[in-house]
């Protein structure tokens, strides 16, 4: 792990008078794979947000490659080409087929031609086990399906850095697996990629880094061992108490 | 009910006058071949309209909607278009416009009062159809431009590509029923002096005294407006059952 993919500095949001980020320091190496746990409500899908821009921020710095994203003037729509987003509610295109949903960003953001954009889908169809899927429209899917199929997306449009908002939290437990299998596979590949999830075992085994944001604050950092294992803060403690309690770890 | 009132006007005492001026069949056979044929200017003028109207009342939601402050300007003069033709009656606006208009003798500008009946239509209904069309663009939800965004894709291509075929899909029952409300005031026109269906009864009742022409004129806007009406309904009812059918799966 070398160079800097994503520095994140003093970074504050707030929605009217609720405060919901106050300063958050983050910074992912490339390759490596970020977890952010804590309750819901403690910042992290706003967190992820603001690093694809979708919210504008406060004050702070968010830095992707170098480039400083929240300068001002900065070309939002190439910057966010680079930085792909998985959402909890998948968002997938209802009136296109998973092929167009797939080709549309590398087309119209990007510029690919056709036959290449949708070579590319199909390559990812393929390799994610849906290419019997590519003609269908996403209310034919399951939940599984559709979030898989999402996670192509994103990555049709090869970023630098995946983003990963609670994205099983919207399934049913037996299709959780299925989506867990994909990021697994894109940890395996070194895709950098900062997760916010409530799956705690899943957090433990692709991270490599564990951050527990509680209020707006990222309260403890570390290792997966280190932070499932030997809690520092109490918050902590207690957060992952009550998951073992409900019997998610 | 219906037929209290129906035997309440075949027992009244003018019933007899009335029956000979307004339903006389010998009248009707004679004026209904040059009603019919005026009417296909209605039908013309009403599909130049609609073409216009589909075109300019979505260009002026997509106004309505734009963001940021620099663009104030441009949402306030929509603004200000809408409530001045939703505010105005249709009937003034062709007047003003009607007779107006080539008044000023100003060089280039056509001044035939069918082209300035049509202008009048066809700025009167696209402020009434871009708020149908402003309601179905509010009503896709934000995650989907969200999502387009997060594709690099710029706020034009999220709309172009993603909100508005979604929004179009759902406005089309009461786009049609904006278009029965125009497919009526095409008749309208004839105050201007064009030769539609209306102003051909107005002849023909001119002619012979016999109001006749006018029932033969309101069974010939019926024949098409009824028809349109069940095609409305029959889109709305399949939205529903594909609605439930979405919810089911």
């Amino acid at each position: 792990m070398s160079s800097v993919a994503l520095e994140i500095v003093d970074l504050h949001k707030s929605f009217g008078k609720l405060e919901v980020l106050r300063g958050i320091d983050l910074t992912l190496a490339e390759h490596e794979v970020v977890c952010l746990i804590g309750a819901s409500g403690s910042g992290k899908s706003t967190l992820l947000r603001c690093v694809n821009l979708l919210e504008p921020i406060d004050s702070g710095r968010i830095v992707v490659r170098g480039e400083e994203i929240t300068a001002p003037g900065v070309d939002v729509n190439a910057l966010r080409r680079g930085i792909g987003i998985v959402f909890q509610s998948f968002n997938l295109f209802p009136h296109m087929s998973v092929l167009r949903n797939i080709t549309l960003g590398p087309q119209k953001a990007l510029g690919v031609p056709a036959a290449d954009a949708n070579a590319h889908a199909d390559e990812l169809l393929a390799r994610f086990g849906l290419a019997d899927k590519r003609e269908e429209y996403p209310d034919r899917l399951s939940g599984g399906q559709q979030q898989r199929v999402a996670i192509v997306r994103a990555l049709a449009m090869q970023p630098g850095l995946l983003l990963l908002d609670e994205v099983t939290s919207a399934l049913d437990p037996e299709l959780v697996a299925e989506v867990l299998e994909v990021i697994r596979e894109l940890a395996g590949e070194g895709m950098t990629m900062l997760i916010a999830t409530h799956e705690m075992s899943f957090a433990r085994d692709v991270a490599h880094r564990v951050c527990f944001l509680d209020a707006g604050v990222i309260l403890e950092e570390g290792p997966p061992e280190q932070v499932f294992g030997a809690p520092r803060e109490p918050r902590t403690q207690q957060f992952l108490q009550r998951i073992v309690q409900a019997g998610r770890l | 009910m219906v037929g209290v009132v129906a035997f309440a006007v075949v027992n009244s005492a003018g019933w007899e006058d009335v029956k000979q001026s307004f339903f006389n069949r010998q009248e009707f056979d004679e004026s209904f071949p040059d009603i019919l044929s005026a009417f296909w200017l209605n039908v013309k003028i009403f599909l130049i309209a609609e073409v216009f109207i589909l075109v300019f009342a979505l260009v002026i939601a997509v106004l309505r909607g734009l963001p940021g402050p620099v663009f104030f300007p441009i949402r306030a003069l929509a603004v200000v278009y809408v409530d001045l033709f939703r505010g105005v009656p249709t009937i003034l606006v062709i007047y003003i416009l009607g007779f107006g208009v080539p008044a000023l003798a100003l060089p280039g500008v056509p001044n035939e009062p069918l082209f300035w009946g049509i202008v009048s239509l066809v700025l009167v209904y696209s402020a009434y159809v871009s708020e149908v069309y402003r309601a179905g663009i509010d009503s896709v939800h934000p995650s989907q431009a969200a999502a387009a965004r997060s594709l690099g894709l710029t706020h034009g291509q999220a709309l172009r590509f993603v909100v508005v075929p979604q929004a179009v899909r759902r406005v089309i029952p009461p786009l049609l029923n904006d278009f029965i409300g125009l497919q009526k005031d095409t008749a309208l026109v004839a105050l201007l002096g064009v030769v539609e269906a209306f102003r051909q009864s107005q002849i023909d009742v001119a002619g012979s005294f016999n109001y006749t022409p006018y029932i033969a004129t309101a069974i010939i806007f019926i024949a098409l407006t009824v028809p349109m009406a069940r095609f409305t309904d029959w889109l709305i009812a399949r939205d529903k059952r594909r609605q439930q059918a979405g919810r089911l799966a």
